[in-house]
């Protein structure tokens, strides 16, 4: 249950976009096409993923026994850089397909927030292993839902008569800011009327 | 790169502002800017990081390899994030607190990144230190003003640093009463830079002829 309660928490009513504005440049950058959008996603929450699981391990059995937490943000941001490089490089040698879909989104991933917002987050709420795998996953999905919905959103625009000072970003904005509105519907009520 | 050392400074504050025209580092624009000391103190952070890993990463340009030249821009932008993490941490507890997630954050800071890599690897050690103290200023100001609107309107309060009997909190009368809540919630936040930027857009546009 409590695996499902973080699901639905990442999803929808932390998600890290619309409710916590993380990861708001490739939201506002990589949105203007649903097919870049997807391929950012699907990258996102595969580095969210492991990033979770390698940096609670660095954690747990690295910087807490040697004394040295106080360095947490600089090895985070290391174990990631380092981690995104691989993936790239796995990616290229393994599955030439993927990587044409994600490869210019992999080197974007490092300088994104929601990235290393999830490794501290998974600390300071205490989280196990498994649930910092489950939390990125999640928080990679919700963020994957943000993007591939502004991108519709911004597809369908383009069609319409915008405002000259309000094309392109601005419009972008405020689209977002009534998804957030929508999204303010899940709260944690949500969760005690689902799972009790 | 013919530019004067006024222009240097000055191109942060309002030509080239990272937040309303290169539009960087918005996620914390928008996270911090809840209440007016919040933005201060984010702003002054990114100042002091922004000011020395660009004279550091200028210092160092020409020993940096040019293939590991991100990683090192990472690891000296989170060394001084460190520094300034413990040093709020023990001066300014509730300002650390309050911003919370972004502090550490600051490390992926697409504008520190952004200047390193534009700017403080191609040019002197006085210019990229006049580059820093101008763009950090820029995204103060914008912080600001950001944060002065949504508390304005969102809690009908200004809340800057408190010192001797004043307790930093100014009360504004009618909105303190009937405070438009939404400018305080995630949706306000997205929704008041995207008219913001529209009005720099078209005050932009209208300058230009």
């Amino acid at each position: 249950m409590a695996y499902v309660a973080i699901f639905i928490t990442y999803i929808f009513i932390n998600n890290f976009i619309l409710t916590q504005f993380l990861g708001l440049c490739p939201f506002i950058g990589v949105s203007k096409n649903s097919e870049s959008a997807i391929g950012m996603g699907m990258a996102v929450t595969f580095v969210m993923g492991i990033a979770s699981i390698i940096t609670w391990l660095v954690y747990t059995f690295l910087l807490v026994p040697l004394d040295l937490v106080y360095l947490q943000t600089l090895s985070f941001i290391l174990v990631i850089a380092a981690l995104v490089q691989f993936v790239e490089l796995i990616i290229q040698k393994n599955s030439p397909g993927l990587y044409q879909a994600l490869g210019i989104f992999l080197p974007l991933i490092t300088t994104n927030c929601a990235v290393l917002g999830i490794a501290i987050m998974n600390i300071t709420e205490g989280y196990t292993l498994m649930q910092s795998f489950s939390a990125g996953i999640a928080a990679g999905i919700g963020f994957t839902l943000a993007l591939v919905l502004m991108s519709n959103i911004r597809e369908r625009m383009d069609l319409f008569p915008v405002q000259k000072s309000f094309k392109g970003v601005p419009i972008a904005f405020i689209s977002g800011g009534l998804m957030a509105l929508a999204f303010m519907a899940f709260d944690k009520s949500l969760l005690t009327n689902l799972l009790g | 790169m013919a530019q004067s050392h006024k222009e240097v400074l000055t191109k942060g504050l309002f030509k080239e502002n990272p937040v309303f025209i290169i539009m960087l580092g918005l996620c914390p624009t928008l996270g911090v800017t809840t209440q007016v000391v919040n933005g201060i103190g984010m702003g002054l952070s990114v100042i002091f990081v922004l000011v020395f890993s660009n004279i550091f990463i200028s210092l160092l340009k020409n020993i940096i390899p040019n293939s590991v030249r991100i990683p090192s821009y990472i690891v000296i932008i989170a060394a001084f994030v460190t520094i300034v993490e413990m040093v709020m941490h023990a001066f300014a507890p509730a300002i650390y607190k309050a911003l919370g997630i972004f502090l550490p954050l600051i490390v992926v800071n697409c504008i520190i990144l952004g200047r390193a890599e534009a700017f403080a690897n191609k040019n002197t050690v006085y210019d990229s230190f006049l580059d820093a103290i101008g763009m950090g200023v820029g995204f103060t100001m914008a912080l600001i003003l950001i944060a002065l609107i949504r508390e304005v309107f969102g809690a009908g309060t200004i809340t800057l640093i408190p010192i001797g009997n004043f307790d930093g909190v100014l009360k504004i009368p009618l909105l303190y009463t009937y405070p438009v809540r939404v400018f305080t919630l995630a949706a306000g936040a997205l929704l008041l830079m995207g008219y913001l930027k529209a009005f720099f857009t078209w005050f932009a546009e209208r300058k230009r002829g």
